[in-house]
């Protein structure tokens, strides 16, 4: 077997003994229902997640993901329901403005030579300052649209529903996973987190790609707000709080390197899935609180870290790249 | 040793951007310096800001030695958390104050030494390993409260959170102790030389001799004890434990605090007490925006702002530009154009 890719066959491994060991304690975890209602609640998240995918591929961080989401939800409610504008119409501005917010920060983290870190949490902070400024309370949208998209779904055989945000995300992945293995872009990206010089004097196009990495994860972020808002049907400055860290937990999850230069977008959406799976679990169990999902994805976290340490120990020598400009 | 320059001191950006806040409050507010003595203690506006400002500055106390190590410590919120819940639970529950304050400086300092060795012996990037502790961090405090916002009525713990000493308020007592054993130790003994040792170049540093690893572990042992103090403040200020909500968000004010305060994220060079001021002017800020009028969301975006301009002063691209503009002339070559 590919030595590349054992990171990858333990998440999936471990999804399928989790979830085959949740089956075990209540067999009406195997259903269609269940695994469409696991894509349709994780479908924001997933979307985030692919974005952050190639961030963290790159060797970068991008903090503002959820406030971005946050953001597009509230923009997306004022122009519907204020504005009266027609949900594509306000769909198309609300990316606009995410994938111009994207750029911004990704040339800051280019040209001004600070760690991703601070420039995204700065981000983080407008972004959900931005969104509060424009409206503090919660928004509901009303419009036939938002109605007949909750409404539409693909009836799966055994009553499960695959609903249009969660064929959105499974697309969101299919093109993730196109990108990132099948085009120059995604070689760039690669090619960056691996080493930021080599990757400048092999001719890699250093600031483009930059700028194009963080264009990408706000634009997807975006969209994540869209799909977050037809969930809901509303728009709220304070929603997907905290989403920033369960993109990034995901994407470790998944088998991605945090140094950079190796990771699968497909490892991501085990690593969303089985984030969604534990939440899935502790309401079937019903008698555990809700506060053990925290724990629980952070004991995963760091178990998947200490793996990375002993798969690549052995085949990298130690790093010491703690901040990536 | 250098023996401190007060004027030099006194001069620094940070300074002049302290008073520059706080003239456009008591522009904004007239008797923003007014201070009363009262019931045997100060009050007013510029009280309040020390107060308010005192659990961010004992984080960026920490996070500054963490900083300088060429670290980050995401945890201290989530250690926030978890201190407050210990404290809270364990004197509901009958245990005498000063034992339910030393446990939960202890689970501080465990959680500190946790992030410590993952980062030390296992060489996880900081950023990551102490975001594990952050995401089960707040996890665990609700375990520790079983989701309940734990009140007391312990009149120790509360006086830590509000009580007075000579007239000032806990809090900034505790701060400015803090901040003073912590720049004595780092300053006056060869400490704060080793970990500025460790954060521009931690191979060559142990190749010099310096026990790196121990370095780091106490560093971040530290960090946990600051936010296990920040924690009991705000758990007495409030007289409750709030796993959800006690420190959300004040890893990053803290981030923010040390930045503003001059240290560089790429470790080296730091100083605490610049890290103080700088929690004062996020404070400071936060209580003039309050005073304005402006909702208290508008922060958020001045906070944002705030960063942007640091992140700009502090880049190679001006300093670049500053160089070729107060340089003399080129030795050879034509002048140089200004970028």
């Amino acid at each position: 077997m590919n030595r590349a890719l054992r990171p990858l066959v333990a998440t999936t491994a471990i999804f399928i003994l989790a979830y085959m060991a949740a089956i075990l304690q209540f067999p009406n975890m195997l259903s269609t229902r269940v695994i469409g209602n696991l894509l349709t609640d994780n479908a924001f998240l997933g979307i985030a997640a692919v974005g952050m995918t190639f961030v963290i591929i790159s060797g970068g961080i991008d903090l503002s993901v959820g406030a971005v989401i946050g953001f597009t939800t509230v923009l997306n409610a004022i122009l519907i329901m204020w504005v009266g504008l027609h949900p594509f119409a306000a769909f198309a501005i609300s990316l606009i403005i995410a994938a111009a917010f994207g750029a911004v920060m990704g040339a800051a983290i280019h040209y001004l030579k600070v760690p991703a870190f601070i420039v995204t949490l700065a981000g983080m902070f407008l972004a959900r300052g931005g969104a509060s400024v424009l409206s503090p309370d919660s928004i509901g949208i009303k419009h036939d649209l938002y109605t007949s998209i909750s409404k539409s779904y693909i009836l799966l055989p055994g009553g499960g529903r695959l609903t249009i945000i969660a064929m959105i995300m499974l697309a969101v992945f299919a093109a993730g996973i196109i990108l990132a293995h099948r085009t120059r872009f995604g070689s760039y990206v690669y090619a960056l987190g691996g080493n930021e010089t080599s990757a400048a004097l092999m001719g890699v196009p250093v600031a483009r790609t930059t700028i194009l990495i963080y264009t990408l994860s706000s634009t997807l972020a975006g969209l994540a707000g869209i799909v977050f808002s037809l969930y809901t049907s509303a728009g709220y400055s304070l929603s997907a709080l905290g989403v920033e860290l369960d993109a990034i937990a995901a994407v470790v999850i998944g088998g991605t390197l945090l140094t950079g230069g190796y990771g699968f977008v497909a490892g991501t959406f085990i690593g969303v899935m089985l984030q969604g799976l534990v939440q899935t679990y502790i309401v079937f169990d019903g008698t555990l609180s809700s506060w053990w999902t925290k724990i629980v994805i952070g004991a995963l976290l760091f178990m998947f870290i200490l793996l990375q340490r002993l798969v690549f120990s052995a085949s990298t020598p130690t790093r010491n790249v703690f901040w990536k400009t | 040793m250098k023996r401190l320059n007060w004027k030099g001191a006194l001069l620094r950006p940070q300074f002049a951007a302290l008073a520059a806040v706080l003239f456009i409050n008591w522009l904004l507010f007239p008797g923003f310096f007014d201070i009363t003595w009262q019931d045997g203690r100060l009050f007013g506006s510029v009280i309040d800001v020390l107060n308010r400002g005192a659990p961010v500055a004992i984080l960026a106390i920490g996070m500054t030695a963490v900083i300088a190590t060429k670290g980050v410590d995401l945890s201290v919120g989530a250690v926030m958390a978890i201190a407050g819940a210990v404290a809270a639970v364990m004197v509901t529950s009958g245990s005498p104050a000063i034992v339910a304050v030393a446990a939960a400086l202890a689970v501080g300092l465990l959680c500190g030494l946790w992030n410590g060795v993952l980062v030390t012996y296992l060489e996880i990037q900081p950023i990551i390993a102490t975001l594990v502790l952050m995401v089960a961090g707040r996890g665990l405090a609700q375990l520790v409260t079983e989701g309940s916002i734990v009140t007391f009525s312990d009149p120790v713990l509360i006086f830590i959170g509000t009580g007075a000493f000579l007239g000032m308020p806990m809090p900034v007592v505790i701060a400015v102790c803090l901040m003073l054993l912590a720049t004595l130790a780092v300053r006056r003994t060869a400490l704060g030389l080793l970990i500025e040792a460790v954060g521009v170049n931690r191979s060559a540093a142990r190749f010099a001799g310096i026990s790196s690893g121990v370095l780091l572990l106490v560093v971040y042992t530290f960090c946990g004890f600051c936010a296990a103090t920040a924690g009991l403040i705000v758990a007495g200020d409030i007289r409750g434990a709030d796993a959800n909500n006690a420190g959300l968000w004040l890893e990053l004010d803290a981030i923010l605090a040390v930045v503003i305060g001059g240290t560089s994220l790429l470790g080296g060079r730091f100083s605490i007490p610049m890290s103080v001021v700088g929690a004062l002017i996020i404070q400071a800020m936060n209580t003039g925006i309050l005073i304005s009028g402006f909702s208290p969301e508008f922060n958020l975006v001045v906070k944002s702002g705030v960063i942007i301009l640091i992140l700009v002063l502090q880049s190679p691209l001006v300093s670049q530009w500053v160089s070729a503009r107060t340089t003399a002339l080129p030795v050879r070559g034509p002048k140089r154009k200004p970028l």
